[in-house]
């Protein structure tokens, strides 16, 4: 078998910039001192005219791209998941959010596969807290070619949109020439009927890998990739609850607020249904190898596994 | 515009607030008072812009990072021609367009929605920046009240504007002295606030008496000569100003008057408006 190519998001993020300065000269990149691990590094070698380094101060970086876009130019500010949306939430909300500005948040280093630097850095909120500023569009893609598209369909998108990018190479399983990416639109990824895993992120290709292993113990387990958070396939998410009548929520995240909890607000409302919201339990992570924390916390393909096929048989 | 005729307009604009604020039984009359001057200058005499096109992308601009006092930007839009003079009553009203803080989505002429305090001037240093960048030649102005460069992002603003040489930016500060818990020396003193600016390498102007047209005048002719770097200017102004028991009074920075109040404070004005002439 050929090895699997690895890619973190957060340099797809960086490659799509690039591609997409060289479409659109109205694109800017802003950084708070962070280039060389955001790999807006790689947008700056190529256009150093247009990144803009904003030093240490996320929350100004915030005010100065809701400026910047109203005259024109489409920011995409980039920084850790923890400082854009936990340090500038209220940025976000009052200068971004709330008069719909045309500002692309890319934050990058989400969730525990973080790895060594710890729980300070680890942003395992920001789904949650993005989410509840209204008109927000909140992106979490899988892999390579998703995070790529996803940042050609936010430039396009008029409005304010929030993607989260990983620094661990994750797996690349969407480049396939019929691959398609559209905002709010979920993916069937794999079909079953004994239980729907709804994953988001880095967890996507884990659930796909969990779910080869419960066919091997008779379970038939759909697979759905849940790319955008928000607006949220509540169509989709309904139809796999009166399919399987099982839902299994899948990310790396808090169990509050994220993926989970907007399946289960969609559920609770429109269908009522069996849930588990696998996921980071209402705690903070610590320093470690990204792949052993994944494990630990229960989000590697084998803590998927357990857990959904305890949860189908219970 | 002459001075006698900004003073005329200046007065119409604080009796914009009184109505506004007494209409709306909440808001702030104090900090909206102090800068009435400001606004009449600005929006009268300074800025390159046009009621007719609101969005001209090579307008100047203005953000209002003291976003609690709104009554008075609304008084100087209203009177500019923007929307109608009748419609500052309607002011944080259910279903009005004068939100109790600007909304640049559904008011004509406010070019950022603002409020929360040290937000607007980051804005207004991505304006300025905008500009510079897309090569227009329009000038950035914000107004931030003196309790709100307490507020550490103020500074982050500053250092960044200063850092990107945005000599198209005119920071202003209505240095009233006082904010909600009290004169903001005894609160948390953010003095010497021109030597802080200073020390951001902006170009400084101390501005004695920030409600006389004359020194204003002198202040933004001064900024608009400054290349290679911000401006900020520093004035004095007396909180209230224009209505007798509001001047210098701590309690009235987010207080409407009574049915009384509101009487004497539209005979301050009149009178006002009879010595005008």
């Amino acid at each position: 078998m050929a090895e699997i190519k690895k890619i973190a998001t957060r340099e797809s993020y960086g490659n799509a910039l690039v591609e997409l300065g060289k479409k659109y000269d109205n694109l800017y990149v802003l950084d708070a001192d962070l280039a060389a691990a955001t790999k807006t590094n790689i947008f700056r070698k190529v256009f150093p005219e247009r990144h803009i380094d904003c030093g240490i101060a996320e929350s100004n970086m915030m005010g100065v791209a809701a400026g910047l876009s109203t005259t024109g130019i489409v920011p995409f500010v980039s920084t850790f998941a923890m400082f854009a949306s936990g340090r500038a939430y209220e940025q976000v909300r009052n200068s971004i959010g709330y008069p719909h500005l045309n500002v692309k948040i890319g934050a990058t280093h989400a969730g525990i596969s973080v790895g060594e630097d710890g729980a300070t850095h680890q942003c395992n909120e920001d789904i949650a807290l993005m989410r509840t500023i209204p008109g927000m569009v909140v992106i979490n893609p899988s892999d390579d070619a998703e995070a790529r598209a996803a940042v050609e369909a936010a430039y396009k998108y008029d409005g304010p949109v929030y993607m989260r990018f990983g620094r661990l190479a994750v797996p690349v399983f969407n480049d396939n020439p019929d691959y398609k990416f559209e905002i709010g639109k979920g993916v069937v990824l794999r079909e079953g009927k004994d239980v729907s895993i709804i994953a988001t992120g880095l967890c996507v290709s884990a659930s796909l890998e969990a779910a080869d292993k419960l066919a091997e113990f008779g379970i038939s387990a759909e697979v759905v990739n849940i790319h955008t958070i928000k607006p949220l396939d509540e169509a989709l998410i309904v139809e796999e609850a009166k399919k399987t009548r099982k839902i299994v929520t899948v990310e790396e995240h808090s169990v509050i607020g994220g993926l989970g909890g907007a399946v289960a607000e969609t559920l609770s409302e429109k269908c009522p249904t069996e849930m588990l919201r696998i996921g980071i339990k209402d705690l903070y992570g610590e320093s470690g190898k990204a792949v052993d924390l994944l494990k630990k916390y229960g989000l590697d393909f084998e803590g998927i596994f357990s857990s959904v096929k305890e949860f189908v048989k219970r | 515009m002459d001075d006698l005729n900004l003073k005329r307009i200046a007065l119409k604009i604080r009796e914009g607030i009184i109505d506004g604020v007494y209409s709306a039984k909440a808001g702030h009359p104090g900090g909206s008072l102090s800068a009435a001057d400001l606004f009449a200058y600005l929006y009268f005499e300074e800025m390159n812009i046009d009621p007719k096109n609101p969005q001209d992308p090579d307008r100047d601009r203005f953000v209002l990072s003291k976003g609690h006092t709104a009554p008075g930007l609304y008084a100087a839009l209203a009177h500019r021609g923007y929307f109608p003079v009748d419609d500052l009553k309607t002011l944080r009203h259910l279903g009005s367009y004068l939100q109790g803080h600007p909304d640049m989505k559904c008011t004509p002429g406010v070019d950022m929605s603002s409020g929360s305090l040290g937000q607007g001037i980051s804005a207004a240093v991505g304006m300025a920046l905008g500009a510079k960048l897309t090569g227009r030649n329009f000038r950035v102005y914000t107004l931030l009240g003196d309790g709100e460069v307490q507020e550490g992002q103020v500074w982050e603003a500053a250092m960044f504007a200063s850092h990107r040489k945005l000599d198209n930016l005119v920071v202003i500060v209505d240095n009233n002295g006082l904010q909600i818990d009290g004169k903001i020396e005894d609160v948390c003193s953010p003095y010497p606030i021109d030597k802080k600016f200073e020390a951001f390498n902006f170009h400084v102007i101390n501005v004695e008496n920030g409600n006389d047209f004359g020194q204003l005048r002198k202040a933004f002719s001064e900024a608009k000569s400054v290349k290679g770097k911000p401006t900020a200017i520093v004035m004095k102004t007396l909180k209230g100003l224009g209505v007798s028991y509001m001047e210098g009074s701590i309690d009235w920075h987010g207080k409407a008057p009574n049915d009384e109040e509101y009487a004497v404070a539209k005979q301050d004005l009149k009178k006002a408006g009879d010595i005008l002439g």
